[in-house]
């Protein structure tokens, strides 16, 4: 079991970027050649370190992207603008830099899709990157349960994986993806106008099936609100998962 | 030495201050991370427990648990997920005043919450004025989302021991890890020697 990955201590490692990705205009993707990576669960997260030449050090922790994938590790970084580590990840980092990281962390917020069971999705902003492994991961299962996301974001250029997730949805019958824009909407749009709400959570994710487990990640706010409202339509608490950003979360 | 990362300087636009442990930054705000809903227990129900062996020693119903001799606390804590909060100022009852007159040969506790969330701690590390369970923040009632109606208070061990929604303390002879310390997170957890995770 990937679990007992976390058994032993957590070495820091020394990882490089073989590939940036870029999402939206304030987020990227970093792809990692990790040698010694332990493997990880989809929904886990990893510690990064950045060292000066002077020896001050800030660390700061990171979702991982993707499923398990070998000694590979993807990042989906937000640039938070007073921030002071994911501002460098974001602009500064360069293909063959080499950063420190250590993982991987965290064994709550994750879904390995053993059990078929339903699977209900919903995210806030870039709270969507750990619940992006557990789709990425789901489609690369082959069978698996149903499944089912609302992902509200500001506007439409802020959605990130968009395109991805729309080839998802459409490959895949037993997948419903729904977005929301609360602040500004393209001329069509189609998807929701508004806050995650009960009804809205109700409507994308067809009621609280007892089997489904719930995760939630998004900036605090969201994820009380979504926490209670899934709470409100009859999940069972122990089924709903969270994962909140603070406004500091940087 | 670390690897030095190219081009990184580091934010130095304000003093580092020697209350902040290694790995951590400092923040203003006061983030928010729980693994499941917030739990909204209605006062009426809530009770708070001391229990040892399957045993009730203690317990007060919210308005006993008021009645309490209540202390003010401003101490800095510190997130595992790597932010510090410097002079953050409590309102709560001190274990110590909670274990007052129980006689236990317990070398540990395990704090229980609604929601089914616990942490392990030493005993030591509850008493002699380590520990307060606090229901006030800020001189106003806590907020559910940061653990009230009452949360564990241990401010010089990473914030998860200061479990939220606490409801009791069970006395154990032994050491058991409680929700996060089973899920690779460090038994202690020392936030000066970075004790995050397991073998730190």
């Amino acid at each position: 079991m990937a679990r007992a990955a976390v058994l032993g201590r957590l070495n820091w490692l020394l990882a490089e970027l073989v590939e940036l990705v870029p999402e939206t205009p304030r987020v990227k993707s970093l792809v990692l050649a990790a040698p010694g990576w332990p493997g990880h669960r989809p929904g886990q997260h990893v510690d990064v370190r950045l060292t000066a030449e002077d020896g001050y050090q800030a660390q700061r922790s990171y979702s991982i992207a993707t499923p398990p994938d070998g000694e590979r590790v993807v990042l989906t970084v937000e640039r938070l603008e007073d921030g002071e580590v994911s501002p460098f990840l974001v602009d500064e980092l360069l293909v063959g830099d080499r950063i420190e990281l250590r993982g991987p962390i965290g064994g709550y917020f994750v879904w390995d899709g053993a059990d078929r069971a339903p699977l209900h999705l919903v995210a806030g902003g870039s709270g969507i990157v750990p619940l992006m492994a557990m789709l990425r991961h789901r489609a690369g299962l082959g069978s698996a349960g149903p499944a089912a996301l609302v992902y509200s974001a500001r506007t439409e250029g802020e959605l990130i994986y968009r395109e991805e997730l729309d080839r998802l949805a459409a490959d895949d019958g037993a997948l419903r993806i729904a977005y929301t824009l609360t602040r500004e909407r393209p001329p069509g749009w189609t998807g929701y106008d508004r806050r995650i709400d009960p009804g809205m959570l109700g409507e994308v994710l067809g009621g609280a099936d007892p089997n489904a487990t719930a995760f939630v990640c998004g900036p605090t706010r969201f994820v009380e609100v979504a926490a209670d409202a899934l709470v409100g339509l009859g999940y069972e608490p122990g089924r709903v998962r969270t994962e909140r950003f603070g406004p500091s979360g940087r | 030495m670390d690897h030095v990362t190219r081009g990184f300087r580091g934010r130095r636009d304000t003093e580092r201050s020697d209350r902040i442990p290694p790995g951590q930054y400092e923040t203003r705000d006061f983030p928010v991370l729980s693994a499941g809903p917030t739990p909204h227990t209605p006062l009426e129900t809530w009770t708070f427990t001391i229990s040892e062996g399957g045993e009730e020693r203690a317990r007060w119903t919210w308005d006993e648990f008021q009645a309490l001799p209540s202390e003010t606390i401003t101490k800095d804590i510190h997130c595992v997920t790597k932010w510090s909060k410097l002079d953050t100022a409590w309102e709560g009852v001190s274990v110590d005043t909670l274990l007052d007159g129980i006689e236990t040969d317990a070398a540990y506790v395990m704090a229980w919450s609604d929601g089914g969330y616990t942490t392990n701690l030493p005993l030591e590390d509850v008493t002699d004025g380590k520990a307060w369970v606090a229901h006030g923040y800020d001189d106003e009632p806590l907020d559910p989302e940061h653990g009230g109606p009452a949360r564990l208070l241990v401010p010089h061990l990473y914030f998860w021991k200061s479990a939220k929604w606490v409801r009791g303390l069970r006395l154990m002879e032994e050491d058991e890890p409680g929700f996060w310390e089973s899920l690779g997170y460090h038994l202690y957890g020392d936030p000066w020697r970075e004790q995050r995770y397991w073998g730190d």
